[in-house]
């Protein structure tokens, strides 16, 4: 009884922060709304009161962050509006890729493995700059087919290809973070 | 004193009685006590006038317990059971503490957490450190003519799981009621930004005794937000002393010291650290146990020289940060020094250099943790509902399970902002397995053995299936102190079996329980009297809360549930009339299960209404 009347606000994150569900997202009033709600529900509003309020205070304050931190980053913001939608992303299992887009992959890690090899600073954080423009268009696509065409199909193997994308990423900031110790 | 102050039916807005309440900032070499006093956040100084209570524990043959100065005083005389800087070996096996071969004491590899050897028995650091929460308790106790409602504790931001469990521990068996433990960094950021009226990104530098952090705060609008934390739990100002020491036994040829000397070295390292802030050179004279004696000059440029490396290893860990951000060094607004080595020249100045900037020292380096955490401990205590500012904070380590071959699964990653939970669903291998072992680490590696292991335990009772049939859910929950709780649960076909467990660093509330016991502080009448005023302060607390709660939302109640609600309290009240803690806590619990619905009510409205009030501001703006 108490647990529907704890998440009866849970109808989607997007809903939670009083914002429409879209991939192109004001980030600004997500933030704002993000702070509005926990300055009420955080555990530190809380402390002073019953077991009762604190309890409902970390399960809602928990909840919220969840939520944020879903919206905020493009990649799971994605992937929870195809779930709304009713559509998988299946990134573990489904692994048919493009050959054009298995090809780029290739190149992508080669250009990281000799750059590492070569302890090649600059060349990595060029690297790391090509990339963030690489990400920056295909969530400019995700965008059209998710929030224009409704392509919910094409979107999901968009979010398999950008968390690939990501992937890469990643792997750049490890080595940057290797050759500066 | 009126322990409580209960508003009648239909009076509860009545001013309510200020509720003392403590920031401690429990260091490696010194700690201290703070609390606000009429809206200002104040240190609370010794009957001496001191605020600093140096964190060293002396025992004594006959089982009394120096603390601070006075076993200061003796530490270079009875160096074995003289204990300083126990924080090193808070939730610290043996293997974790590097330089064991140049500490005087005798240690014991105690399962989980080390322990030491002294005239008075062994010793775990959660013992000594409750020593020295209980002389601050007393401090403040005596200063604020009361009982505690409880304290605030700062830990470093870089401490573990295990680390943070002694820590809480540690006040329990001191008799405090922790109300959070917070970050040492973002209770530097509070006392600075709520001073100074910062806004923006600020970089709070912390390098104190034995701990180094560096969080990144964003601060608007009221809330301090942590974006990024990192540090070494491991290095502080004590390396630096023993960078001098090491450099005294080359210069002299010294080696192999006994205790006492290597004590008494230690402590004029410490001294000529400290002149060499002021000073562009020092002497270091003393003379050993031996007869030799020890007269050398020690430049300024020398020390930056051996200890250029010390410094070093905290600029990584800021780099770290900042990647973590996503921020880059000229969107730092401001870098606030925290913890007394921040005093030295060296650091000043390669912090300077890496920003660009002049770094920030307006509050003093020593205290304002404590200022920070006694500012926190206030509204936390409910003494100021109506604050305006708010902490986001994070976990500064990632949190993952054991996986096949010896790897781990991230379940949280490090940087995630707390309070956090996350499931991960794992699966049986075998058919008809019926068990599962989970095994929970703390670290950023990819395999195992390089993490932090903080708890095992196993899931029995799976009903035998074919595997890969079974559904294990594990949760992990990471509550506002940072602290971990980790279930399982089964679920398949309606059979469901779960299990809950503390991180093996911590002590149960049966130990510590025993302990408290043990002390002999506690004699068993002093015991029951405690354990009736808690509950008539707990009692009281929710009542008043329940009074508030009615006045302010009570139309979302029909006649008959607040009907309910109020027999409740009437019920309570009766109760603490007598004497009885279990009635008075059954009474208390009993109106909390009442109230919970309401209390679910009125946060949805609570969220509700900050979201409308937000969509006023947007069209106002």
């Amino acid at each position: 009884m108490s647990n529907m009347a704890i998440f009866s606000l849970e109808k989607n994150h997007f809903a939670l922060f009083g914002l429409a569900p879209a991939f192109q997202l004001d980030l600004t009033q997500l933030e704002h709304s993000y702070r509005d709600i926990q300055a009420q529900v955080h555990p530190d509003k809380h402390a002073h009161l019953g077991d009762v309020e604190r309890r409902l205070a970390m399960q809602w304050s928990t909840h919220v962050n969840e939520a944020y931190q879903t919206l905020r980053q493009p990649l799971a913001r994605a992937r929870y509006l195809l779930q709304l939608n009713g559509v998988e992303s299946d990134e573990t299992s489904n692994t048919a890729m493009s050959p054009a887009f298995l090809m780029e992959q290739m190149e992508w890690r080669e250009a990281i493995g000799d750059a590492k090899a070569a302890e090649a600073l600059p060349e990595l954080e060029h690297l790391d700059g090509r990339l963030r423009a690489e990400l920056r268009e295909r969530q400019e696509k995700l965008q059209q087919s998710l929030d224009v065409a409704h392509d919910f199909a094409q979107a999901a193997e968009q979010v398999r290809e950008l968390k690939f994308m990501e992937k890469l990423r990643e792997e750049i900031h490890h080595a940057l973070e290797a050759l500066e110790n | 004193m009126a322990l409580l102050q209960i508003a009648e039916p239909g009076l509860s807005a009545a001013p309510h009685q200020h509720r003392l309440a403590v920031g401690i900032d429990l260091g490696t070499t010194n700690s201290l006590v703070a609390t606000v006093r009429s809206s200002i956040s104040v240190v609370l100084n010794d009957e001496d006038g001191r605020a600093l209570l140096p964190s060293v524990v002396r025992y004594l043959a006959g089982g009394e317990v120096e603390v601070g100065y006075a076993a200061q005083a003796m530490q270079s005389v009875d160096p074995h059971n003289t204990v300083v800087s126990a924080k090193r070996f808070m939730g610290r096996g043996v293997r974790d503490i590097a330089d064991v071969t140049n500490l005087p004491y005798q240690f014991v590899d105690a399962p989980g957490m080390v322990q030491l050897k002294t005239v008075a028995g062994v010793k775990s650091p959660v013992e000594v450190s409750a020593e020295i929460l209980k002389a601050l308790r007393a401090r403040a106790e005596k200063s604020l003519g009361g009982e505690l409602v409880g304290a605030v504790i700062t830990v470093p931001a870089y401490f573990d799981d295990a680390q943070r469990q002694a820590t809480k521990d540690a006040a329990k068996l001191a008799g405090l009621n922790v109300l959070r433990l917070l970050n040492e960094p973002t209770a530097a950021a509070v006392a600075y930004g709520l001073d100074n009226a910062a806004e923006g990104i600020y970089v709070v530098y912390d390098l104190g005794g034995g701990t180094f952090d560096v969080s990144i705060l964003r601060l608007s609008r009221g809330v301090f937000e942590v974006l990024a934390t990192n540090g070494d739990s491991a290095l502080g100002g004590d390396d630096f002393d023993h960078r001098i020491y090491c450099w005294v036994l080359e210069q002299t040829g010294l080696f192999a010291l006994n205790a006492q000397d290597t004590r008494l070295l230690l402590t004029r390292a410490r001294e000529a650290k400290e002149e060499l802030t002021f000073h562009p050179e020092t002497r270091i004279t003393t003379v050993l146990s031996n007869g030799q004696a020890v007269d050398l000059l020690l430049t300024s440029k020398l020390f930056s020289e051996i200890t250029l490396s010390l410094v070093n290893k905290t600029l990584a860990p800021t780099k770290k940060a900042l990647r973590d951000a996503n921020l880059g060094i000229d969107e730092v607004k401001g870098v606030v020094m925290v913890g007394g080595a921040t005093r030295m020249p060296q650091i000043q100045r390669a912090v300077g250099k890496f920003f660009g900037q002049e770094p920030l020292n307006n509050l003093d380096p020593d205290k304002v943790v404590a200022l920070g955490a006694a500012i926190q401990a206030n509204v936390l205590a409910g003494n100021r509902s109506g604050d305006e500012w708010l902490l986001l904070d994070v976990i500064p380590l990632s949190l993952g399970l054991e996986t096949m071959g010896g790897l781990v699964e991230k379940v949280i990653t490090r940087n995630s902002t707390i309070p956090v939970a996350r499931a991960q669903e794992f699966t049986t291998y075998k058919d008809g397995q019926t068990a599962m072992s989970i095994h929970v680490v703390q670290g950023e590696r990819e395999l195992v053995s390089d993490c932090r292991s903080l708890a095992k335990f196993e899931l029995r009772g799976i009903p035998p299936m074919a595997a890969g049939a079974a559904r294990v859910r594990v949760t992990f929950q990471v509550d506002a102190d940072g602290l971990l709780n980790v279930s399982a649960r089964e679920k398949n076909s309606g059979v469901e079996a779960s299990v809950m467990v503390k991180p093996s660093y911590g002590l149960s509330d049966g130990e510590i329980a025993d302990m408290l016991k043990a002390s002999q502080q506690y004699a068993r009448d002093d015991m029951d009297a405690r354990n009736l005023r808690e509950q008539q302060v707990d009692a009281g607390r929710i009542l008043e809360a329940v009074a508030a709660a009615l006045a302010e939302d009570g139309e979302l109640l029909n006649a008959a549930e607040r009907d309910k609600i109020e027999k409740h309290m009437a019920a309570l009240r009766v109760t603490l009339e007598g004497h009885a803690p279990q009635a008075i806590k059954n009474a208390a619990e009993a109106l909390n299960r009442a109230t919970e619905s309401f209390a679910g009510r009125r946060m949805n409205r609570s969220v509700q209404q900050a979201l409308a009030g937000h969509k006023l501001e947007e069209l106002e703006g």
